[in-house]
């Protein structure tokens, strides 16, 4: 050993590959991620692996220790992760067309079942990916196109999960959560008419609002006529034939008025009442 | 580090120096003597430089430097930065554990800021969330920590307010709407947050889309517009609530705020004309409302000038009828033309051309037929 301290460099060869030799023996398991331990091939254990209701600091995340060179890790996420499903073009059973895009939410819960069967997380993606159409669209297209626009809180998205959920078990996964992210009409003609529909409703709404208008105040104009007519009724039924004279007065002076009617010329009779005492009867 | 940064200098110096010297070795003495007056700052050694032999003495150097500071690890002393302690023992295992010291203060003292939480990992299992203040692990490789900031408040933006881009939704009534909105969010479970979602800032995007989209589906264009707004921004925030503690993201959302709930440019035109028609009608309400408090007005003030003079009148009647007469009769007659005509006997002579040409002359002052003026 003394000799070793002496000559440095078989010192160093020695050091790296005693880290060598660790670093190949242990590992460290994060909590995002789960471990297959898979020996020349064979998947011999799991660590770390999803169970439901765990609390984080009591999984099996931590240092673990395996045989160097002979056995390797495959490293699959722990986490929930998330497909999203190409736009699909729904047809409903009235004929309407509606652009869906939906996404999945999934996670591992059978990391050896994934690894056997498809290898990575992004090839589950890819296999769940055009399921996850199909069933969108199945589905939907069995509704009316006013039962598309809130699937939610239908049956809808629960037979999409369960039919989801019988594909991804194959590859241990399972479905957290399926949900409809856009839901929108088809650009081009189905836009178009729709907008036209709208257009047409706020121009029927546009004249609505006009006649009501108009009748609103033609029917404010009657009630001040009527009011104004009762009144001049109550005042001037007191005593008709004063009112005759008195609305006669005023009426001469409105008609004769020559800021109003220019210069009138009369000619009177000397037997006129007016001019009566002009005879010195 | 200390190590790499004393050998690296030197190497590079090394390296470049040895290349200059053998391309200018190359081309020949000639061309060395025309580099001493355009290098005036070139050493007075630079003369050597032709000299075949230099290429490879620096690489030799090179490689020499190099079994040095290799050699300095084990035995010490052979690298020339670091000097020994006066008893001959090498100074480098107290620059080793000062070393170590730093690390340990580095990686064991943890200050977590008043917003912020730190995840502790011991060997990348949880093993505690740091409060705020200084806290103490164990050192890097063994306890790691990562700090989140939980009280800092994220936001998303969805859709735009600009003219140009919409982000049109289906409403309840099968209408289109253009919604901007934006969600706020922080961490309310830094542990949860960091291990349960693979990409929790788009899982929290997807949600809030998600959850408007189904909320506005629910609710008819006019309360989209208008009214039924907060409403709306309740239940989403409500809803993104609950399909994120499904998720158990750690996430609380703070808030949905819409920022703009518009009609789809291609159908605005024809919403303005509704407002239009709304100015209208209220146009035309005011103006009945101001002639019937017009009429109104008049008769009662009509009403009340016949009445003051009803009851003047009942108190002498035929006085006050005459009077009136008189009055009125001054008054017309007053502003004319009179002819006085004795009925009968004369033939009344109508002017009637003269009236014609005073209608056409209006301001002409009228000339005086038969009578006083």
């Amino acid at each position: 050993m003394p000799t070793l301290f002496r000559n440095p460099i078989a010192f160093a060869l020695v050091a790296i590959a005693v880290l060598l030799l660790l670093g190949s023996t242990i590992s460290i398991v994060p909590e995002t991620r789960q471990a297959v331990i898979v020996r020349f091939g064979e998947p011999v254990r799991i660590v770390n692996r999803y169970q439901p209701d765990e609390q984080f600091g009591s999984t099996g995340a931590g240092i673990i220790a395996r045989l160097p060179f002979a056995e390797q890790i495959v490293w699959i996420d722990k986490r929930v992760l998330s497909v999203e499903m190409e736009r699909q073009q729904v047809l409903s059973t009235d004929q309407l067309r509606l652009q869906v895009d939906a996404f999945a939410r999934y996670r591992i819960v059978d990391p050896l079942r994934m690894y056997i069967s498809a290898g990575s997380e992004d090839r589950v993606s890819e296999a769940l990916r055009p399921i996850l159409g199909s069933a969108l669209r199945n589905e939907l297209g069995k509704r009316p196109f006013a039962a598309l626009l809130s699937p939610e809180r239908g049956q809808v998205m629960q037979n999409i999960e369960a039919g989801l959920n019988r594909v991804a078990r194959q590859y241990g996964a399972e479905i957290v959560d399926v949900r409809i992210k856009r839901a929108d009409l088809p650009d081009g003609a189905p836009l178009e008419s729709a907008f036209q529909r709208m257009r047409t409703a706020r121009e029927q709404e546009a004249l609505t609002i006009r006649a009501q208008g108009a009748k609103q105040a033609q029917i404010i104009r009657a009630e001040a006529d009527a009011s104004a007519a009762r009144v001049y009724a109550e005042s001037f039924g007191k005593d008709p034939s004063f009112y005759d004279f008195y609305r006669a007065m005023q009426s001469y002076r409105y008609t004769f008025d020559p800021g109003r009617s220019g210069q009138t010329s009369v000619i009177l009779s000397p037997n006129n009442d007016f001019l009566r005492e002009f005879q010195g009867k | 580090m200390k190590r790499i940064f004393g050998w690296m200098p030197r190497s590079i110096a090394a390296m470049s120096q040895g290349p200059w010297g053998n391309k200018d070795g190359g081309s020949g003495g000639g061309e060395g003597g025309n580099d001493g007056p355009r290098n005036p700052w070139t050493q007075p050694g630079s003369g050597n430089r032709p000299q075949p032999g230099r290429g490879p003495s620096a690489i030799e150097e090179l490689l020499r430097r190099g079994r040095e500071s290799f050699g300095g690890r084990g035995g010490g002393g052979g690298f020339g930065g670091i000097p020994q302690r006066p008893d001959g023992k090498p100074l480098w295992p107290i620059a080793l554990g000062l070393i170590v010291l730093v690390w340990l203060a580095l990686t064991c003292i943890h200050r977590v800021g008043p917003q912020e939480r730190g995840v502790a990992m011991m060997l990348g299992k949880y093993s505690r969330t740091l409060t705020p203040g200084i806290s103490i692990t164990l050192p890097a490789p063994l306890e790691t920590v990562q700090t989140v900031d939980v009280e800092e408040i994220r936001t998303i933006d969805i859709g735009s307010t600009s003219a140009d881009q919409e982000n049109l939704m289906l409403t309840g009534d099968q209408n289109i709407i253009d919604l901007a909105y934006s969600v706020r969010w922080n961490i309310r479970d830094p542990g949860l947050y960091m291990f349960q979602l693979s990409d929790p800032d788009s899982a929290i995007r997807e949600v809030a889309e998600s959850a408007m989209r189904s909320v506005v589906a629910s609710v008819s264009l006019d309360e989209a517009l208008g009214a039924g707004r907060t409403g709306i921004e309740q239940q989403v925030e409500q809803r993104m609530q609950e399909i994120l503690d499904a998720y158990r993201s750690g996430v609380r959302v703070q808030g949905v705020a819409i920022k703009q709930a518009d009609p789809p440019a291609a159908v605005n035109d024809a919403f303005k004309g509704v407002s239009a028609a709304q100015q209208a009608a209220q146009t035309d309400l005011n103006q009945a409302r101001a002639y019937a408090q017009q009429q109104t007005a008049r008769a009662q003030g009509e009403a009340a000038q016949f009445d003051k003079t009803y009851e003047q009148y009942k108190l002498s009647p035929e006085v006050t009828r005459r009077r009136m007469y008189y009055e009125t009769m001054e008054q017309v007659l007053g502003n004319m033309d009179k002819t006085i005509v004795e009925t009968g006997n004369v033939t009344p002579y109508l002017p009637l051309p003269e009236l014609k040409r005073r209608a056409a002359q209006p301001a002409e002052p009228p000339v005086a037929t038969t009578g006083a003026r």
